[in-house]
């Protein structure tokens, strides 16, 4: 397994918001960390990053990492890309990919073949970009650097459907190289892309196995999503804020 | 026209003043989220030290000196002060106002209460004819400073990579880190080089008030952080907006209206802007 989490809790302003939570992501493919609004998804991510305080233990390619500083873990290969895509709109495209060259060969290449309209819009403001736009450059940036696993949250959150899609191939693309750890509430995504997925509920990992088993079933949707359909639902009101 | 004319050389002057001590003050606050009380010793450090060296060395020896003092003082307090208390902002302010005090005293306790009379250089008080008003030199010396620091400082914002750490940070630390980036680092650049600002306007303030004394990196820490206000924290080029316009406020309304005047002005200049523009006139965007 490329990341072990066990036993992951997480207090923030007196709520037990993480309270145990254990999965694993393997080596290769698309793992969905899935569950309703407000259920720890995002906390799981930044947790694991060591962006809030926690408990429990994290095994990322077998060494500890819980309670490493952030920009350590990043630069022993763990890519981040936040829900609300953290692109800096006072700097130009061009400057924030710049700003995430972690080595000496940056892989510009891959970059501009996944996303060739950031060649063009380097000069521009990313304040002034779309959201789609927007989410080219997050992902962009932590494609620059060789990762050993990708921890992506909701990518697709708030674009248009040609955006959506856009967006979906590009990752699946990048899992070829690089296993990833993907929150997401659109279902046809999940569907799209990954192979494993873990649901949480109420802080615990209330369901874990492969992804189609879960999406193959009304019932477990709908009990453990609250989607009454099958594939191209969203899990809870996107407008609620994810903890 | 003459006298407008000096007025406006003397606001700028002073303006230069505001603009050394608030650049970093706003970088620091905009970059690490520190509210720094201690940056006026950091212009105390850099004026007795140019004020010390100066008797000794020439001029812009004793300056150099007073501004890597002040730059190495912001760099310590950073690293044994500050960066323990990253998470505790209530106590992280505390230890600057008992540092500034603490400064303040250890001065006094050095050097007396009393101002010291700088050793000026002989052509800093030299008169310049500019559109027919007798202007001291040590005012132009200033403003020139200020412009080389404000070019010095945004072409290094604009064109180094630590320039653009420091302009990501301001924006968002929190995914700076996420890029992989050791951010602390460029908090203790961003001290040493509000320090090192602070104190060139500790030995350029020598010049212009002719003295050193340990409250007059207090005094002047107050109009700095209005200027940071008014300029939006951690905007260069807003703080050098709002020093130009503090400074010439002060300047015209003092001689214009009745000793004082200025300073309540300055403040309801204050209250406008962030009526206006609650994040000030360039809000929190570096450079």
């Amino acid at each position: 397994m490329i990341l072990e989490v066990r036993d992951l809790s997480v207090r923030l302003g007196g709520s037990h918001i993480l309270q145990g939570v254990s999965f694993d992501v393997p080596p290769t493919g698309v793992t969905a960390l899935l569950g309703r609004n407000g259920v720890g998804k995002t906390t799981t991510l930044r947790a694991i990053l060591g962006e809030v305080p926690a408990g429990g233990s994290v095994a990322f390619d077998g060494a500890q990492i819980l309670g490493r500083p952030t920009y350590r873990l990043v630069r022993s290969g763990l890519g981040y890309v936040p829900e609300d895509r953290g692109v800096f709109g006072g700097l130009t495209v061009a400057e924030n990919l710049r700003l995430a060259e972690r080595g000496p060969n940056p892989d510009y290449e891959t970059v501009h073949a996944l996303f060739p309209e950031l060649r063009q819009r380097a000069a521009q403001r990313a304040g002034t970009l779309s959201g789609g736009q927007q989410q080219m450059v997050a992902l962009a940036r932590v494609l620059l650097n060789p990762n050993r696993l990708l921890l992506v949250d909701e990518p697709t959150k708030g674009l248009a459907p040609a955006v959506v899609s856009a967006v979906t191939a590009a990752l699946a693309r990048v899992a070829q190289r690089v296993p990833i750890l993907l929150v997401e509430q659109n279902l046809a995504v999940v569907r799209r892309l990954a192979g494993a997925a873990v649901v949480l509920s109420a802080g615990r990992v209330a369901w874990s196995g492969p992804a189609a088993d879960l999406l193959g079933s009304a019932d477990q949707t709908r009990s453990l999503l609250g989607v009454g359909t099958m594939g191209s639902g969203t899990t809870g009101s996107p407008t609620t804020r994810s903890t | 026209m003459a006298t407008v004319v000096l007025l406006t050389a003397t606001g700028l002057g002073l303006a230069a003043l505001y603009f050394l001590i608030a650049a970093g003050l706003s970088l620091v606050f905009g970059l690490a989220g520190v509210l720094n009380f201690a940056h006026g010793l950091f212009l105390s450090v850099g004026a007795y030290a140019t004020w010390w060296a100066a008797q000794r060395w020439g001029f812009a020896a004793a300056v150099v000196f007073g501004v890597a003092c002040a730059a190495a003082v912001g760099a310590l307090v950073e690293l044994a002060m500050i960066r323990p208390l990253y998470k505790r902002p209530t106590e992280q302010v505390l230890v600057t106002v008992g540092l500034s005090l603490a400064g303040v005293a250890l001065l006094e306790a050095v050097w007396g209460a009393d101002s010291r009379p700088f050793p000026r250089p002989q052509w800093t008080r030299q008169v310049v004819t500019v559109l027919g008003a007798r202007v001291p030199a040590d005012r132009l010396l200033l403003f020139g400073a200020a412009v080389v620091v404000l070019a010095g400082l945004t072409a290094f914002l604009r064109f180094t990579r630590h320039g653009l750490v420091i302009r990501a940070g301001v924006e968002d630390r929190a995914m700076v880190s996420a890029l992989g980036i050791d951010v602390r680092r460029s908090f203790t650049l961003v001290f040493a080089i509000g320090g090192g600002l602070a104190g060139l306007a500790g030995a350029l303030g020598g010049v212009y008030f002719g003295s050193v004394s340990p409250e007059q990196g207090a005094s002047l820490l107050i109009f700095a952080f209005i200027v940071v206000v008014i300029g939006g924290m951690g905007s260069v080029a807003g703080t050098a907006l709002a020093a130009v316009a503090v400074g010439l406020v002060q300047q015209f309304v003092n001689y214009y209206g009745t000793g004082g005047a200025g300073d309540v002005c300055v403040v309801a200049l204050l209250a406008i802007v962030l009526l206006a523009r609650p994040h000030g006139i360039s809000g929190r965007v570096a450079a």
